[in-house]
């Protein structure tokens, strides 16, 4: 009799498998692919200010103070959806740093002027070599620095009130 | 007309061209910079549509991370620094064959613990079934 049951057994524990393999992937992005980076220092940046292109925007011009990266484009539809969330965080006292990605200053600046500029600071990677540093593919994605210059949280996407609220606000209160 | 027959040519030869279309004609230095650079850039996953690698791939991330391994190539580093140091930016996602870990261990070993445990099964009924004495069912009609 137990011999009969055991191939029926076995699909069973193979089903259950199967399926809380499909349920731990579930509403996840599995586009996204984890940095990294988390944990560890933040990628030296050295790059122009869009509207002070003369002058290089580091990490030492931040350092001891948490902030916000948020990588965007005017090319990029996503960063449109979004929007309104960075500006309502950059309202609440969030310091956020745009980093505009593979886009020309001009167009930067019109899609600004269009949507307004909720960042406190614009860095300028035109030619996006100096995104691999910190493994960026793509806008928008945004990270967490802390004020030790650590990488807390990256997130590859769009950014919903539930991120800010649950993720990225927890995190700054955390390391002000 | 003809014309168009030729463009209808082009399509059709397009379907047997080879996979990677996406790397663009680069002036390489040397032959075997390009075998190196091509065998490298298939070994390599692209970051943004992941079932390609970047020789693969004509996302733009991938034509930057071809760009950086190229240029990495020519500042002298070996492969595995090269594959390092897209690690350390992107993690191992881009490896299509990552190292053996504590992590995927189980990945690696389970298909071939999986053969022993069939093995074992089938060697089990085989036994069973020869040191069975081979009984001759009168009644059997077959």
């Amino acid at each position: 009799m137990m011999s009969r049951l055991l191939p029926l057994l076995a699909f069973i524990a193979l089903a259950v498998l199967l399926f809380v393999g499909v349920r731990m992937n579930s509403g996840k992005d599995t586009s996204a692919i984890p940095s990294p980076l988390i944990g560890k220092q933040a990628p030296a940046l050295n790059l122009p200010e869009l509207n002070m292109p003369q002058q290089s925007i580091g990490l030492q011009d931040l350092k001891g103070r948490a902030f916000v990266l948020n990588i965007w484009g005017s090319w990029c539809v996503s960063c449109r959806i979004e929007h309104p969330i960075i500006t309502e965080m950059a309202k609440s006292g969030v310091i956020v740093v745009g980093y505009n990605y593979k886009d020309s200053a001009e167009d930067a600046r019109a899609w600004l002027n269009q949507f307004g500029n909720p960042y406190a600071l614009i860095i300028q990677d035109e030619d996006g070599k100096a995104a691999l540093d910190w493994g960026i593919y793509g806008a928008p994605e945004t990270f967490v620095i802390d004020a030790q210059g650590i990488v807390r949280f990256k997130h590859v996407g769009p950014i919903t009130s539930e991120i800010v609220q649950n993720k990225i606000l927890p995190l700054l209160k955390d390391a002000p | 007309m003809k014309n168009l027959w030729i463009v209808a040519i082009l399509i059709f030869a397009n379907l047997f061209a080879p996979a990677s279309i996406a790397l663009e004609p680069t002036k390489y230095q040397s032959n075997d910079e390009e075998q190196r650079f091509k065998s490298l850039a298939n070994e390599l996953r692209c970051v943004m549509c992941q079932n390609q690698s970047i020789a693969d791939s004509n996302a733009p991330i991938a034509h930057d991370l071809r760009v950086e391994v190229l240029s990495l190539m020519r500042e002298g580093k070996t492969d595995a620094e090269i594959k390092n140091y897209l690690v350390e930016r992107y993690s191992e996602f881009v490896l299509y064959q990552p190292p053996v870990n504590k992590k995927n261990a189980v990945l690696w070993a389970g298909p071939f613990l999986l053969l022993l445990i069939g093995l074992f099964v089938v060697a089990n009924i085989i036994r069973k079934k020869s040191s069975a004495p081979t009984t001759v069912d009168k009644n059997e009609e077959w």
